[in-house]
């Protein structure tokens, strides 16, 4: 594809595509599309380490009265899943990874608004990581207080040691980390569109963006002031969260669930945002009520401020009705979402290539997880079932559903162009029905395990409560979901072994990052197209289909004659 | 600049009746006040964006008719390479790991970082960053 008019000044620009190669690249980089690779790689890295630890703790529960892990094991193996997979791979992957390519791509930006800012944010988010893994190499293990680290189960006396230390740390580094890139990611989207892109006609995955990055300054401040709270009450005697001295316990619900409730949204909407990219693009239609999904996602957003204390319904000191009522509300922006999702495809031409398939797994197993949360909205079914599976199986729906098949529907469909090669379809779709099955056959036993009473966070639970032969199935699901990531990594390794280069907009989408070479060149675009809808590449590409494409082209011919 | 503007006033607002609302039913006081910040962190971007947008000339990226050539001239000023973000996280880490092992390891991790941050301003004095 030729794009023929040039946005002259960034044109002109390739010197520093001559600058180091080798590690010292990936060292010194500050070009986003690098700092964007090293996020994807990294944070898949922990995603691959987080879902071993499941396996071990699928494998633990398999049957009654298992010793594959001891329990002081199984308590830092779950701590350490949720810890990687929600703050080192859901977030880090889309926010991180996929934003910090996409988004400036998406905008008509040469970089990032603050391209060493970037790369410290992901040094930061690096060695955060680490220092959260290298737990399990201290004296007393890895942190095994829960990824919600409740006090006062998270105080010296209880968890003493290094690792629950390290814990603490790598939170606050990462968190640094994301407020940066949020900083960086809104200030790229107010200030460095490209001319004629307005603010509605920035793509949904890019305001959903800018949303999240919203979020992240709303939440993530009060993470780390709680954080350091807590480490004040372990080192330097203090008793915030201590009843011993005067303190109150549950002010760190109250403090970690402020930034936790818009931390889940912080996971989802960037998803929500790869999926309303992929359904529109397979769909061969333009998305359907795109201002609506705006507002809902603002609307999501802004609620996700006040409804923090439904995960403290059994504490008994929350208002119960005012927080019951907020988290409803949240289901009319999201069902606005689905609604627009399914009008995107509604008598379109589907094509069912592997990232449509994620991203309508998505919408599946995301509808499942977002009417079980309407269910665990209401009080009376939250006491019967709080701290049970059955809330183990709604957020794995949910964050699964959103990090994993949204996240793969948006790696699968950008690949291409980050890579500059073709996954091979075959595997892309073995993979995605290995993880559809598998993925149901996980979670829907554990409803019914939460219903008939198995607490999450046990290690061990006797014949006698009958738990057995649905934790089978759910273990047996669990390989199922293994294999099926071993598949993608498979169809990765091929891709990277035996490739089949990729044009510019292998299929034919809109926004403007296909309007580009795959992979981009440095600083992104030789030329730009004029903007006049949200998806400007689509109607350079398609004049017949726009009230206003011939003109463009009559007009692209025009400024390149003279 | 002026849809940045209402999109965060918006966010400020709402923060703002809700912690109204929050406080006057349940009268707790953690919850309020980090309401009540929700409200702030709107604010003060979003009414300097509103003052700023009625004082500007409107941008080629607000304009609906612009065409490409309109953002012709710098766009912004991007480094090339630069090592100092990867120093300055080594020793954001140490200050970080000194939680656990003691202070000397945030006095070896300030200097590195200082030592860092004068990298960064004195790349920016001194090139390594290029016009675009």
């Amino acid at each position: 594809m030729a794009l023929t008019i040039d946005r002259p000044v960034v044109a002109e620009h390739h010197e520093d595509e001559h600058g180091p190669s080798g590690l010292l690249k990936w060292l010194t980089s500050t070009d986003h599309k690098i700092i964007g690779k090293s996020y994807l790689i990294t944070s898949f890295a922990f995603f691959l380490m987080a879902g071993l630890m499941a396996m071990l703790i699928r494998t633990q529960l398999s049957g009654p009265n298992n010793t594959v892990v001891s329990q002081h094991v199984y308590n830092e193996l779950f701590t350490m899943h949720g810890s990687l997979m929600l703050y080192l791979f859901a977030g880090p992957f889309a926010f991180g990874g996929l934003a910090n390519y996409i988004v400036p791509l998406q905008v008509g930006a040469p970089d990032m608004a603050f391209p060493r800012l970037n790369a410290l944010s992901y040094w930061l988010y690096l060695s955060g990581g680490i220092t959260m893994i290298a737990g399990f190499f201290t004296v007393g293990g890895a942190a095994d207080f829960g990824w919600v680290a409740y006090a006062p189960l998270s105080d010296a006396v209880n968890s003493p040691g290094a690792g629950p230390d390290m814990w603490i740390i790598a939170l606050i580094l990462t968190g640094f980390s994301a407020i940066f890139t949020g900083v960086n990611i809104i200030t790229t989207v107010f200030y460095l569109r490209a001319p004629g892109m307005t603010m509605f006609r920035v793509p949904i995955f890019t305001w959903n963006m800018v949303v999240t990055g919203i979020l992240i300054l709303i939440a993530f401040p009060v993470l780390t002031a709680a954080l350091i709270m807590l480490w004040a009450d372990r080192h330097l005697g203090t008793h915030i969260f201590t009843v011993a001295g005067g303190g109150v316990p549950v002010l760190w619900q109250n403090l970690f669930w402020f930034f936790g409730h818009p931390e889940v949204y912080i996971l989802a909407l960037p998803y929500f945002g790869c999926v309303t990219e992929v359904i529109p693009a397979f769909s061969k239609k333009p998305l359907f009520g795109y201002r609506g999904m705006i507002f809902a996602t603002i609307s999501i957003a802004a609620l996700s401020t006040a409804v923090w204390a439904h995960h403290m319904f059994t504490t008994g000191t929350v208002l119960l009705p005012f927080f019951s009522l907020m988290s409803y509300l949240i289901a009319i922006p999201t069902g606005i979402k689905f609604f627009n999702w399914i009008g995107t495809m509604w008598r379109g031409s589907i094509d069912f290539k592997t990232p449509m398939l994620f991203a309508v797994g998505f919408l599946v197993v995301f509808l499942f997880g977002g009417v079980t949360g309407i269910f665990l909205a209401a009080p009376p079914i939250d006491f019967a079932t709080h701290d049970t599976y059955f809330v183990i199986a709604h957020f794995h729906e949910v964050l699964f559903g959103s990090a994993v098949f949204g996240g793969f529907a948006g790696l699968y469909y950008w690949y291409p162009k980050i890579t500059g090669r073709m996954t091979r379809e075959s595997l892309g779709k073995t993979s995605f029905w290995l993880m559809f099955i598998g993925f149901w056959v996980t979670f829907l036993p554990q409803y019914l395990l939460g219903l008939r009473g198995m607490p999450r966070r046990i290690a061990v639970y006797s014949a006698s409560t009958g738990w057995g032969g649905l934790n089978r199935i759910s273990t047996v699901g669990a390989y199922l979901l293994f294999l099926s990531v071993a598949v993608m990594l498979v169809n990765f390794y091929v891709s990277w072994r035996n490739p089949i280069l990729a044009p510019d907009n292998p299929w034919d989408a809109g926004t403007l990052e296909w309007g580009t070479s795959s992979p981009p060149p440095h600083h992104n675009f030789y030329s730009i197209p004029p903007i006049r809808s949200e998806r400007p590449v689509w109607d350079f590409n398609h004049p017949e289909h726009t009230t206003f494409g011939l003109h463009a082209k009559e007009h692209a011919g025009e400024e390149h004659a003279e | 600049m002026k849809v940045e503007a209402y999109f965060l006033l918006f966010l400020s607002i709402f923060g703002g009746v809700v912690a109204a609302i929050y406080w006057i039913v349940s009268k707790e006081t953690s919850g309020s006040i980090m309401l009540l910040a929700t409200c702030f962190l709107g604010a003060l971007p979003g009414g300097y964006y509103l003052w700023w947008s009625r004082r500007m000339t409107p941008r080629p990226e607000d304009d609906a008719k612009a065409l490409p050539s309109s953002g012709a001239g710098t766009v912004g000023y991007f480094p090339g390479s630069s090592i100092w973000p990867f120093v300055i996280g080594i020793g954001a880490l140490l200050v970080g790991l000194s939680m656990v092992f003691g202070l000397w390891s945030a006095v070896v991790g300030l200097t590195v970082a200082v030592f860092a941050v004068f990298g960064v301003i004195s790349e920016s004095r001194h090139g390594g960053v290029s016009r675009h």
